[in-house]
């Protein structure tokens, strides 16, 4: 790496070659930085595979790209010998590019990285405690309520909610055609978390409420602890009744506490009534279309072994024609062993 | 005899045929001491036969995995991490828990790529939170760790598949909920016990959550797996 320079330098006239010696040493300075960058990568080699086959690659486009340009002041043939300290410079001052923006690009991936460190910064207490005021809703609304900014509680609830997804689809026997169970669960919590985030705080935009996209990510994630509890119990114990009270009671207290974090930071009756309008609706309809959407067969079973004590609310209908063959046979099998 | 020689013969010719005793002819190269032959033996690799090659990461995989199955607080197997583990447990657990296409109505079981990406991406998202909550562990090591723990739990799809193939009720249920159990347990365990060390001790609960979570979320694919239609009448029972 270090020859290529000198070899490049005792090529010979410096016709727009002049400014390359100031280009040299500033590349010798990037250079030491870019090797530090490698040391610091403690134990993988990933980094370095990665800049060596740049490297191959550049310096191949590079002697292709000098091959061709000197073609026409040549004229005879695409030969190395004449151009030989041209192409010499030029693959240099190619490398030395190919170094300077490798070291670039792992300066930004590592600088990424550091940019959501301060959001993880939370003690365990600190997390425990956000879930349990997530469920109490704050008294006062006519001055700014505090809301934390830190990522790692609403990540670990979005997750676990993916988890407690998936519990429900496979106890119920959900089938999906036209995907998987894991991506369908994954997909719906993360869409809700950031879309739901996004689209209110757009709409916070408009209305002129006091809250940061990252706040709104924060609220609306250690919002989802609500649904997690009542998603884990009725999962688990299959009585419509019971999830109805559960639905009012936790998701109602979760979306209270939100709405009102987000009436102390509005002004105006309007605009309140707008964003909180909004969240509220989005939020409890989340949870009741959670609950009916993965919990097909199970209800089919309740209903044939309850008898004649039909649930208030009707199923949706979905086409999947395979869960009601299936239902048939388990439910008859079901019947079969309690007899 | 020697000073014929010099007269007739060029300067030093006559050197090759002089022996100070008659065992050690003075003659030829110089051989190097034997240690510095297998250095660069080291190097090129390239020239050993494919059985060696793949023996060697065979025993290096192995002792990983005894490593694994006795944790102890060893850096082992953060030193020399290697990739080859985790890619074969994460292939044979995938595999094992593909559902059966002879049966192609019970659409109940994951898919092999659910499985496989559910691995490396779980293990991914648990090593980026641990280096954003300021863990001194490098990327590839902590993916190693967290593959290589898997192995509990591909012994216990093992024993739950040979459980199946025996008798399915609520003996077998019992069987295998048991046989899990303790094999989540002890995925979990083995992985605090490598990657819990790397983090300020006050924090040490913020890591292992997101790693039980991923664990107990393998582990529920493995209990509810169901190679024949008949084991659906355990959502009855549970």
């Amino acid at each position: 790496m270090s020859a290529l320079p000198g070899a490049g330098s005792k090529a010979g006239s410096t016709e727009s070659w002049g400014s390359f010696d100031e280009h040299l040493i500033q590349g010798g300075g990037s250079a030491v930085i870019d090797m530090e960058n490698m040391d610091d990568t403690s134990g993988s080699s990933f980094e370095d595979m990665g800049e060596m086959h740049q490297r191959m690659k550049e310096e191949e486009e590079v002697t292709e790209e000098a091959a061709a340009a000197e073609e026409g002041e040549d004229g005879e043939f695409l030969g190395m010998k004449g151009i030989k300290g041209q192409l010499g410079r030029q693959v240099a001052d190619e490398v030395w590019q190919a170094g300077k923006r490798q070291a670039s690009k792992a300066f930004n991936l590592y600088a990424n990285i550091d940019i959501l460190r301060p959001y993880f910064d939370v003690e365990p207490v600190q997390v425990r405690n956000r879930l349990l005021e997530s469920l109490i809703p704050v008294r006062m609304i006519n001055f700014p309520q505090k809301v934390a900014g830190e990522l790692y509680g609403p990540m670990m609830l979005v997750f676990t909610l993916v988890a407690i997804l998936l519990h429900g689809m496979k106890t119920s026997g959900t089938v999906i055609r036209e995907g998987t169970l894991m991506g369908t669960a994954i997909g719906t919590c993360f869409g809700y978390w950031l879309g739901v985030s996004s689209f209110i705080y757009f709409l916070a935009y408009l209305c002129n409420a006091q809250i940061t996209m990252l706040q709104m990510l924060s609220l609306l994630g250690y919002g989802l602890f609500g649904h997690c509890v009542v998603l884990l119990v009725t999962y688990n114990v299959h009585f419509h009744s019971l999830f109805y009270i559960l639905w009012l009671i936790i998701g109602g207290l979760s979306t209270i506490r939100m709405v009102a974090v987000l009436l102390s930071r509005t002004v105006g009756q309007t605009p309140r009534l707008i964003l909180c309008g909004t969240l509220a609706a989005l939020h409890m309809l989340f949870l009741l279309y959670l609950h009916f959407t993965y919990h097909k067969i199970v209800e089919g079973i309740l209903d044939t072994l309850e008898g004649p004590n039909i649930p208030p609310i009707q199923r949706v209908a979905r086409d999947v024609p395979v869960v009601s063959a299936n239902l048939v046979n388990v439910t008859l099998k079901a019947v079969g062993l309690a007899s | 005899m020697a000073e014929v020689d010099e007269s007739t013969k060029p300067l030093f010719a006559g050197l090759s045929d002089v022996s100070i005793s008659e065992d050690i002819p003075v003659e030829g190269e110089i051989s190097v001491p034997v240690d510095s032959p297998t250095q660069d033996d080291e190097y090129s690799t390239l020239d050993e036969p494919v059985k060696e090659t793949i023996l060697r990461d065979l025993k290096a995989v192995g002792k990983k995995f005894v490593h694994v199955l006795y944790p102890k607080k060893s850096t082992a197997l953060l030193r020399d991490w290697d990739l080859w583990g985790p890619l074969l447990l994460c292939v044979t657990l995938a595999l094992m828990l593909q559902r059966s296409s002879t049966d192609s109505k019970e659409d109940g079981g994951p898919q092999f790529a659910e499985v496989f990406v559910l691995i490396w991406f779980g293990s991914v998202v648990i090593t980026l939170n641990s280096k954003l909550l300021g863990g001194t562990i490098s990327f590839f090591q902590s993916l190693c760790v967290l593959g290589y723990c898997i192995l509990p739990l591909t012994v216990a799809m093992i024993i739950c598949r040979l459980v199946l193939l025996g008798s399915e009720g609520i003996v077998s249920f019992i069987i295998r909920f048991i046989v899990v159990i303790v094999s989540f347990g002890w995925s979990t365990f083995a992985s605090t016990a490598f990657l819990a060390d790397s983090q300020p001790p006050n924090r040490k609960a913020l890591v292992v959550y997101p790693i039980f979570l991923f664990y107990f979320v393998i582990s529920w694919m493995i209990l509810t797996f169901a190679p024949s239609s008949s084991s659906s009448t355990k959502t009855v029972g549970h």
